[in-house]
C-alpha cells in the first residue's frame, strides 16, 4: 500500500484541528476573507482526501496505526484508523456539507466572528474521526467532541432566549446519552481488556453471551441512539434544529444523527456481533425504527415552524433508516447508504431555503408567512422540489436509496416495512410540500396555531433584511438540490453502495485488516439497479404526498362533514405533543426508559 | 474483589439522573450532570483495580511489579476533561439564560413548548 494514502486518515482529523487551534487564536486580528479561505481551504483539503480515500477503498482497507504502533502477532498497543468505503464515503459528505455550509455562510452572518469558523471545523475534525477510527474508546473521544462544539454551534445566537434554552436541553441529554456509552465501554473493557474494535471481537468470538457484556453494548448503544434521535431519545433534536442557525442544521441533519446509527452498525459488525447475534438485534432496530418512524411522521405533519417541521421529517427519516439498517443485510444496507447521502442533500437544501426565508421576511412561521415568500423565485422552486425529493422523487438520490432500500428489505421478508417507507416519505414530504405551498404560493389559509412553538418570534440571523438575497446563499442550495439529482442517475452507483456494505458488515474481513494486514476485499459482483415497480412506487409516494399536502391545505372546507372529530383519533396526537414538553426532567425520563426498553429488547429477543 | 465499586458507580448514575429529573435549578442540574458522571470514574477505576498492586509508574519499581491497569487510568483523566469542557459549556449557557429568561428554574423555561 502506497503511505501517502496510509498517512490520510490521521490528517482528516489533525488537518482541521490546527487550522481551528490557529483560527481561534489569530482571529481577531485577521480579516474576515483571510478566515473563510483558510477555513474553506482546509474543508476542501479534506474533501480531497476523502474522495482520494473513497477511491482507494475500492480494492483495499486503509489502515493507519498512530506512532506506528502496528500489531504484531494480532495484538497492538496502539490506536488504529481503519477505513472502509462506507467509512471514506461518510468522510467525503461531511465534507461536502460542511462546505456548503461555510459558502452559504460567508454572507448569511454579517457580523460573524472567527468563532463560528473554529467550531465548525471541529466539527468537522469529530465527524470524521468518528466515521474513520477503529478504536472504542477514540469513537467516544471524537464523538464527544463532536458533541460539545454541536452544543455551542446550537447556542450560537447567545442573546437570545430560545437558542440557549434549546442548546442546553441538546446538551444535558447528549452528555448524559454519552456518559452511557463510557459506561458500556468501561464494562467492555472490564470483561475483554481490549478498545480496538477488532481486538474486542476477536477477544468475544467463542465465548457465551453473558449479561454483563450485553449490558455494556445496550449502555453503549443509546450514547449513539441519543445522537442518532431514535424514539424516546429524540427529543433533545427539534429543539436543537429550531434554534441552532439553519447552515448548522444542515450539518445536524444531514449527517450527524446519521452518525449515531452509523456508530451502531460499526460497533456491531466490527466488535460485538460474537456475542449479539444479528438475529437478536434485528428486532430492536426494526422496532425501534417503527415507532421512531411514526412518530417523526405524526409531530411532522403537526408543526408551523418550519426548523421543527423539517427536525421532525428528520426523526421520521432516521426510522426509515433504522428499520433499513435492522434488516444487517447488504442489499438493503448499500440502498440505505445512498438513502443517507440523498436526504442529506435535500434535507440541507430545505434547512438553507428556510435560512433564506427567515432572513429575508423575519419569520419562519407558515401561518405568519402565509404567501409572503411569492417573489423569491430561486428558493420557491428549490423549496419545492425539495419536498418532492423528499417523499423519493425518481430521480433523485432519495428515491434511488429508498427503492433498493425497500427491494433489500422485501427480498429480507420485511414486506411491511415497504409500505411504511412509502408511507412516512410521503407524509414527512407532503408536510414540507404544504407549509411551501402556503408559503410561497399562498395556497389554503392560514392554519389556527394557538400556543405552539411558533416560528414568528425567531430572529433573523442577519441585522439587516436582506434587499437581494446574496448569491453565495443560494449557491449551496442548488448545488445541494443538484447534488441529490445527480445521485440518483450516477450509473453503477447500486452495485457500489452494494459493496459498500458488504464490507461494513464483513465481521472477520475487518479484524484481518486491522490486525494482520490482510486489507484487500474482493471485487464488487454487479448488483440489481432499481426496477420498474421501484420506479411506479417512487412516483406513487409523490402523488401520495401532494395528497397529504392538499390535505392539510383544504381540510377546514370539508370540516363540515366531520361535524366532531373522535378523540380516538385526536388523543394520541394530543398525548405525543404534550411528551415534546421541552423540559429538560421530562427528557432525562425518557433517556432512561429508552436505555431500560433497549437493555431488556437486547436481552429477551 | 468486591463489588462495592461497581453499586457505588451505578448509584451515583441513578442518582445524578433522580437530580436531573427533579431539579429546580439549572446549576444544580449542571452538578448533577456532573454527579452523574462520577459514575464512569469509579467504574473505570474499579475495573482497572489489582489487588496488591501498585501505581503505574515504572520508575522506581523492580520489573515484573503488580501494577493496576494505566489503560482506565488514562481513560479517567481524558474523561475528566471532557466533563470540564461540557460543564464550561453549560454554565455559560446557564448565565445566559439567566440573563435572557431572568430565570434558572428549567420549570419555568417554557419556549420550546410543543
Amino acid at each position: 500500500m502506497p503511505p501517502t494514502v496510509q498517512a490520510l486518515p490521521p490528517l482528516l482529523v489533525a488537518v482541521p484541528l490546527v487550522v481551528a487551534a490557529v483560527l481561534a487564536a489569530s482571529g481577531r486580528v485577521l480579516p474576515r476573507l483571510v478566515i473563510d479561505a483558510a477555513s474553506m481551504l482546509s474543508c476542501l483539503l479534506v474533501l480531497g482526501s476523502s474522495v482520494v480515500l473513497l477511491a482507494a477503498t475500492g480494492s483495499r482497507r486503509v489502515v493507519s496505526w498512530l506512532g506506528g504502533y502496528s500489531p504484531v502477532d494480532g495484538s497492538s498497543v496502539g490506536v488504529v484508523f481503519v477505513v472502509d468505503r462506507i467509512g471514506a464515503g461518510l468522510a467525503t459528505l461531511i465534507a461536502a456539507l460542511v462546505a456548503a455550509a461555510l459558502t452559504y455562510t460567508w454572507r448569511y452572518f454579517d457580523e460573524v466572528e472567527s468563532y463560528f469558523h473554529v467550531l465548525v471545523l471541529l466539527f468537522l475534525a469529530g465527524m470524521v474521526g468518528f466515521a474513520l477510527t477503529g478504536d472504542l474508546f477514540n469513537a467516544f473521544v471524537f464523538f464527544e467532541l463532536m458533541g460539545a462544539v454541536a452544543y455551542a454551534l446550537t447556542g450560537y445566537k447567545i442573546e437570545e432566549a430560545k437558542p440557549l434554552q434549546g442548546a442546553l436541553n441538546f446538551a444535558v441529554i447528549n452528555s448524559l446519552g454519552a456518559y452511557c456509552s463510557l459506561l458500556g465501554i468501561g464494562l467492555i473493557y472490564g470483561r475483554t481488556g481490549e478498545l480496538g474494535f477488532a481486538q474486542i471481537q476477536r477477544a468475544l468470538i467463542g465465548q457465551s453471551t453473558d449479561w454483563l457484556v450485553l449490558v455494556g453494548i445496550a449502555l453503549v448503544f443509546t450514547g449513539f441512539l441519543v445522537k442518532g434521535a431514535a424514539v424516546p431519545l429524540h427529543f433533545w433534536l427539534a429543539d436543537a434544529h429550531a434554534v441552532a442557525p439553519s447552515p448548522v442544521c444542515v450539518l445536524f441533519s444531514g449527517v450527524m444523527v446519521e452518525l449515531g446509527l452509523y456508530g451502531v452498525a460499526r460497533t456491531w459488525s466490527a466488535a460485538f456481533w460474537p456475542v449479539l447475534p444479528a438475529e437478536r438485534l434485528r428486532p430492536v432496530l426494526m422496532a425501534a425504527g417503527v415507532v421512531t418512524a411514526v412518530v417523526g411522521a405524526a409531530m411532522c405533519l403537526a408543526q408551523s415552524h418550519l426548523k421543527r417541521l423539517l427536525a421532525f421529517s428528520t426523526v421520521g427519516h432516521v426510522g426509515m433508516f433504522l428499520i433499513a439498517l435492522g434488516a444487517l443485510e447488504p442489499a438493503a444496507i448499500g440502498g440505505l447508504s445512498i438513502y443517507v447521502v440523498g436526504h442529506a442533500a435535500v434535507k440541507g437544501a430545505l434547512f438553507l431555503c428556510s435560512g433564506v426565508v427567515l432572513n429575508a421576511r423575519g419569520s419562519v412561521d407558515e401561518a405568519e408567512l402565509h404567501g409572503q415568500c411569492r417573489n423569491l423565485p430561486v428558493t420557491r422552486i428549490c423549496f419545492l422540489l425539495g419536498g418532492l425529493a423528499l417523499a423519493a422523487l425518481p430521480p433523485f438520490g432519495t428515491w434511488l436509496g429508498k427503492t433498493l432500500a425497500e427491494d433489500g428489505l422485501s427480498h429480507g421478508g420485511f414486506d411491511w416495512a415497504e409500505y411504511l417507507l412509502i408511507g412516512v416519505s410521503a407524509i414527512t414530504g407532503g408536510a414540507v410540500l404544504r407549509a411551501g405551498a402556503r408559503i410561497f404560493l399562498g395556497a389554503g389559509t392560514p392554519p389556527d396555531t394557538e400556543g405552539d412553538t411558533r416560528g414568528s418570534e425567531e430572529q433573523p440571523e442577519t441585522t439587516y433584511h436582506l434587499g437581494k438575497i446574496p448569491v453565495t446563499m443560494l449557491v449551496p442550495v442548488v448545488a445541494l438540490l443538484a447534488g441529490g439529482l445527480t445521485l440518483g442517475l450516477v450509473p453503477g452507483l447500486p452495485t457500489l453502495a452494494h459493496d459498500a456494505a458488504s464490507q461494513l458488515l464483513d465481521h472477520t474481513g475487518y479484524a484481518a485488516a486491522a490486525l494482520d494486514g490482510v486489507s484487500a476485499v474482493p471485487s464488487p459482483a454487479p448488483t440489481e439497479s432499481w426496477t420498474l415497480s421501484g420506479l411506479l412506487l417512487g412516483v406513487l409516494s409523490v402523488l401520495l404526498a401532494l395528497v397529504v399536502a392538499a390535505t392539510g391545505l383544504y381540510l377546514h372546507r370539508f370540516r363540515r362533514l366531520f361535524s366532531q372529530v373522535p378523540p380516538v383519533v385526536t388523543l394520541p396526537f394530543r398525548a405525543l405533543r404534550t411528551a415534546h414538553s421541552g423540559h429538560l426532567g421530562d427528557y432525562v425520563v425518557w433517556l432512561l426508559i429508552g436505555m431500560t426498553l433497549l437493555t431488556i429488547g437486547l436481552a429477551i429477543t | 474483589m468486591t463489588t462495592l465499586p461497581y453499586l457505588v458507580a451505578g448509584w451515583l448514575f441513578l442518582v445524578g439522573c433522580y437530580g436531573l429529573v427533579t431539579s429546580h435549578n439549572l446549576v444544580h442540574t449542571v452538578a448533577c450532570l456532573t454527579v452523574a458522571q462520577s459514575a464512569t470514574y469509579v467504574l473505570l477505576l474499579a475495573v482497572g483495580f489489582r489487588a496488591g498492586a501498585t501505581a503505574p509508574v515504572f520508575a522506581d519499581v523492580p520489573v515484573g511489579t503488580r501494577v493496576v491497569d494505566p489503560v482506565v487510568q488514562a481513560l479517567s483523566l481524558t474523561d475528566i476533561v471532557v466533563a470540564a469542557t461540557v460543564t464550561a459549556v453549560l454554565l455559560a449557557l446557564t448565565i445566559q439564560i439567566y440573563k435572557r429568561h431572568g430565570t434558572v428554574n428549567p420549570d419555568e423555561l417554557r419556549t420550546l413548548q410543543d
